[in-house]
Order: C-alpha cells, then structure tokens, then sequence
C-alpha cells in the first residue's frame, strides 16, 4: 500500500538532491538543472496532495508553477548567453562582477 | 499493484537526479533529468492527474530541456572539464542533508491522508481530468491565468533583449 508519506519522502530526496546540484556544481547551466529538479520535487508534492486530500487547487498551481518554470528557462539560458559572450564561460566563479 | 508502480519510478528517478549532479558532461545531465521528468510524469498518472503527466511531458521534457540542450550545444561548453565541484564542497551537503533529514522527520511525525475534498478517481475518469483542470483555470483561477500570460509577454521580451548582440 502506497501512502502520501511515501510520495512526500520521495519529494524530499529528489528537493535534497537539488539543493545539492545548486551548492556544489560550478557549471550554471547545470544549477539550473537542479532548480527545475527542486521545482520538480515540489510540483510532486502538490500532485500527491492533491490527489490524497481530494482538491484541485494544487494541481492548478503545478500548471502555475511550470508556467513560472518556463518564463524561468527563457530568461535564465538568455542571461548564460549575454555572460558567455562577455567572460567565455559560464562558471559560476566567475560571476563577480558586482563582488566589491 | 501501486508498489509495483510506484517503486520501480521512484528508484529510476532519485538514481538520474543523482546521475544530473553527478555527470561531468552537461549533455548528460539533460538527458539524465529528461528521465526524472519521465518517471515525475509516470507517477503524476498513478495519482490520477493525467493532464499533469502530459504536460510534464511536452512543456518539461519537451519545451524546457530542449531548450536546455540547445543551449549547451550552443555555447560549446567542452571547456568546462577543468574542476566538477565548486569550494562549498562540504557546506552542500550539509544543507541538504539537513533539509533531508528535518523534512523525512516531520513526515514520519504523522499521518497525512484525510480523504476530505470531491476529487475521486471516479469522478477525474468520467469528467475527465483536462475538462476539470480547464473549467478550475477558466473560473475561479482567472486572474492569476491573464497574470500568467503577461509573465511569459515579460519572459520572451526579456529573453530577446538579453541574447541580442547589441540593442
């Protein structure tokens, strides 16, 4: 028997697991990988909760929330091509230019 | 007849997040979240919320990573071979260990599942799940749908001026 608990750890490992992509990777493209894997996460949250307390609500903000997702994606990937063009890569160390 | 659905998605998905941190290669950490999207989607329809796995499919695995790799390959990333890991190497862990660890603490606290809402899988197989989702987005979430669509206005704009050369 499949219960929420079950679905929530799940969520839990793979949001975990983002936060560890966003903190240790150097690559940017590959940190917002791992902010759509914790979006992911939260958006199976939702769903399971949804779907366990009976109410439509939350299915109707994942759909919100892979629009923000989208917009998200569109901006993000321009900002790592205007920083490519500038530095010649998108390390994330080197993105200091506002460092004082 | 869940568990034989439920454990085999859950395994393959937590196994490509690993491998989306893990990879060396950009290329393959796409692909490797494409699979996670995939197994997301597979477990969206075990909750009965086909709609959801569809458009976890075309808009995630489709839109978004497509959009992801094109960029990749677009900016030629072979240069990034040097160091994978970045200085927080232990602060990183820590903190998602500790989210880890507090969110599996509050959730083996107790016990989530009081069925009290009108959404039935009986019912999401006669209306239909997209009709549901169309008649809740059209009526009572509105204005936060119109408010969506200017957001993505805003999204492709900005997208244009901050990848054009020069303005």
């Amino acid at each position: 028997m499949i219960t929420l608990n079950h679905y929530l750890v799940l969520s839990a490992i793979l949001f975990s697991l983002g936060t560890l992509g966003v903190l240790t990777r150097r690559n940017a493209i590959v940190i917002f990988m791992s902010v759509e894997l914790m979006l992911n996460a939260v958006n199976l949250t939702f769903i399971s909760f949804s779907s366990y307390l009976g109410n439509l609500d939350g299915q109707v903000f994942v759909f919100f929330v892979m629009a923000v997702a989208a917009a998200e994606a569109a901006v993000g990937l321009a900002l790592m091509i205007a920083f490519h063009r500038n530095k010649d890569s998108i390390d994330v160390e080197e993105f200091n230019l506002l460092k004082w | 007849m869940e568990a034989l659905v439920f454990y085999p998605f859950a395994l393959v998905a937590v196994i490509s997040a690993i491998l989306v941190i893990w990879c060396r290669n950009p290329v393959n950490s796409a692909l490797s979240l494409v699979l996670t999207f995939i197994c997301l989607a597979g477990l969206y329809v075990t909750l009965n919320a086909p709609f959801m796995a569809a458009i976890q499919i075309i808009v995630y695995a489709g839109a978004i990573m497509v959009l992801i790799l094109f960029v990749i390959m677009m900016l030629n990333l072979s240069s990034d071979v040097k160091r994978g890991i970045r200085h927080s190497v232990v602060t990183g862990p820590v903190a998602s260990g500790l989210i880890l660890f507090f969110v599996l603490y509050f959730v083996g606290g107790g016990e989530a599942g009081l069925h009290n809402g009108t959404l039935l899988a009986e019912i999401v197989n006669k209306v239909g799940h997209t009709e549901m989702i169309g008649a809740a987005i059209f009526t009572q979430f509105l204005f936060p749908f119109e408010i969506a669509s200017i957001l993505l206005l805003v999204a492709i704009i900005g997208a244009v001026v901050l990848a054009k050369k020069d303005v």
